[in-house]
């Protein structure tokens, strides 16, 4: 067993985290912006009725085409690859991230498969086809690493904050969940997404909404959010696509949308929230030898708690509720 | 033997092995869905049956790494049961949260209890146990009767649960409640209670999953080793149309797609090996659609239903 000095290991995770500018600026912010991401995209989906857990799939897909995008880029002039290349890697992760969430869209709408499974399917063919670009088609010139060759510079999403690592994806991240936002608050679009979530039959019904298409329309959208984080990972922080680049954003981000009460703008403080809880616990398994994967299990508590406490608040529930014993019903088997 | 034969012997081996965690996965999620539930979680119910089949080994023998096995699979599955069934929280966020708390939990404490890397960890497997006569039977034999006592164990169960399901008072209870909890409710049944057991059914059946694939297969444990066969079980549970015969089924049909590598190694057709580890999650997706074009039909009409009048 290895013993672990608590003091010592919370020093460390809140030096890492939220201790200094420096530990905000560069490990929080830079972890949060993928979140914010994959926030959104599951807030999006959730508010709609759709449940998406498939962000981590579309946050690969994304990923991979914008590597893609950037790879036919580099060979441009450098003024031509800020300018053209950029735009197009982060376009291009976003449609992909769609047409991967698309998939479970389309299994939903024309066969009405559940999309918690096919999403969670799909996460894992994003893995392995990652795995596979990785040591294949994309593997960088010298075919030793798994991992494509490192984007130029002209091809690196400009920073933030000088001297620190924050990149722009950050204010983008910002952006989108505030238009997000209102788009969901004040849009006609925005208010036949929440009918459909809250109740599609009344959607239907009393609404006249055509609820199967604003259901495809939200599912694809967050996709797309999911997407164009992976996109803007790659162009802002890893600048190569490798096998772990996803320490699991896309689950992450189910906790990050429910803490956030699935409100866009809600969405980017839990998002700064969750990318201190990475960052710090980063620091711990760094310094202090904590293993680092304890946050999921922080991440998972923080839901189970907000599930309960939305219980609570519904009804407490009787308990006692007798047992039927051995007492025959009548009527055969239904089949 | 001819090499043809050899190879096919080589397939069925391979699929037999890979179904077997598949189809107690699969079993105790059938269990879980005939009462109405569904328990995305039982990728950390695996997980944590996995570890705990570890660490009862690594202590005290292969026996107790499956008493300890079920029982990890249990208490994981217990906490879905305490929100999902309980509590009537939503289904899929308590399912998900389960799956993160397991991979979690399980990944930490490895960590921390062998060590970072706990490569060198490896337990001796249980040994195959060929069945006289039947395992001498040409093809068939050697793939299904000379395989570890877990796995015969896996095939009694499968008429076992379907006598229990379809002849028996509490087989009926438990399709009751997954059909209408109202009526069932009202026929005196404990709705909460035969739903929470179910899902502690699952959780066993789910734990002893994990631990076939250390005990009897792996012989040692790495983070996040479940590798979505707590998602491939709730598909087949969907693909076996929510019947353990079914589900028996479906376990052999992803023992097969996943075997498939071997099959191609043995023909000398060379492909990336990523895209044979990507065919099971296809075939889930393909066979997902099919079962569902198909519709509803065998799903207990309750399935998911979060908040139901109890």
């Amino acid at each position: 067993m290895i013993t672990v000095d608590i003091g010592q290991a919370l020093s460390a995770f809140w030096r890492g985290s939220f201790g200094s500018e420096y530990a905000i600026v560069s490990a929080t912010l830079v972890r949060a912006t993928p979140l914010i991401f994959t926030g959104l995209a599951v807030a999006i989906a959730f508010r709609a009725g759709v449940l998406n857990i498939g962000a981590e799939g579309q946050f690969l897909a994304g990923a991979a085409a914008a590597t893609v995008c950037a790879g036919i880029a580099a060979s441009w002039p450098r003024a031509a690859q800020s300018a053209i290349g950029l735009p197009l890697a982060l376009i291009g992760g976003t449609v992909a991230g769609a047409a991967w969430s698309g998939v479970a869209a389309w299994l939903r709408r024309r066969f009405g498969v559940l999309e918690v499974i096919s999403t969670i399917m799909l996460n894992y063919v994003a893995l392995e086809a990652v795995a596979y670009l990785v040591r294949g088609p994309l593997q960088e010139p010298l075919h030793i690493y798994p991992q494509t060759p490192t984007l130029p510079r002209g091809l690196h999403l400009p920073t933030l904050v000088p001297g620190s690592r924050l990149h722009v994806g950050f204010a983008l991240a910002v952006v989108a969940a505030t238009l997000a936002w209102w788009m969901m608050r004040e849009t006609a679009s925005g208010f036949r997404l929440r009918v459909t979530g809250a109740n599609p039959y009344a959607a239907a019904s009393a609404g006249r909404i055509d609820v199967p298409a604003v259901t495809t329309r939200a599912f694809l959208v967050s996709g797309a959010f999911a997407g164009l984080a992976g996109a803007v990972e790659v162009t802002g922080v890893t600048y190569a696509l490798y096998d772990n680049i996803s320490p699991g954003y896309g689950y992450t981000a189910i906790a990050v949308a429910l803490l956030a009460n699935l409100n866009p703008l809600a969405v980017i403080a839990s998002g700064v929230f969750f990318g201190g809880l990475e960052a710090g616990a980063a620091a711990m398994q760094r310094d202090a030898g904590v293993p680092s994967v304890m946050v999921s299990v922080v991440e998972a508590v923080i839901i189970l708690a907000i599930l309960a406490a939305g219980a609570a608040r519904i009804r407490w529930p009787p308990l006692g509720v007798r047992w039927p014993g051995r007492r025959r019903v009548s009527g055969g088997a239904p089949a | 033997m001819t090499g043809g034969a050899a190879t096919v012997t080589a397939f069925l081996e391979a699929t037999v092995r890979t179904a077997t965690p598949l189809l107690f996965a699969g079993l105790g999620e059938t269990v879980v869905e005939q009462a109405g539930v569904i328990n995305v979680g039982l990728e950390g119910v695996v997980i944590a049956g996995a570890f705990g089949g570890l660490v009862g080994a690594t202590t005290a023998g292969l026996g107790t790494g499956f008493v300890v096995a079920a029982v990890s699979g249990a208490a994981m599955a217990a906490v879905f049961g305490l929100f999902a069934a309980i509590l009537r929280a939503d289904q899929v966020i308590s399912g998900t949260a389960v799956t993160l708390l397991g991979l979690g939990l399980t990944g930490a404490l490895y960590r921390w209890g062998f060590g970072p890397s706990g490569a060198a960890l490896s337990i001796p497997t249980m040994h195959a146990m060929p069945i006289p006569v039947l395992s001498r039977v040409p093809l068939l034999g050697p793939a299904l009767f000379d395989q570890p006592p877990i796995a015969y164990l896996a095939y009694g169960l499968v008429p076992l649960l379907w006598w229990w399901t379809y002849r028996t008072y509490g087989g009926l209870a438990l399709r009751a409640v997954g059909e209408n909890p109202d009526a069932a409710r009202a026929a005196g049944i404990a709705v909460r209670r035969v739903q929470f057991g179910a899902v502690l059914v699952g959780g066993v059946l789910g734990g002893v999953s994990g631990g076939t694939l250390v005990l009897a297969q792996v012989g040692t444990f790495a983070e996040g080793m479940s590798a979505g066969r707590g998602f491939i079980a709730i598909a087949i549970v969907a693909l076996g149309r929510w019947n353990p015969v079914g589900a028996a089924a479906g376990a052999v049909i992803f023992g097969a797609a996943s075997a498939l590598q071997f099959l191609f190694q043995a023909m000398g057709w060379r492909a990336p090996y990523q895209l044979f580890l990507a065919v099971p999650y296809v075939l889930t997706l393909v066979a997902l659609a099919v079962a569902s074009a198909a519709g509803r039909g065998g799903a207990p009409a309750a399935l998911g239903r979060s908040a139901i009048g109890d």
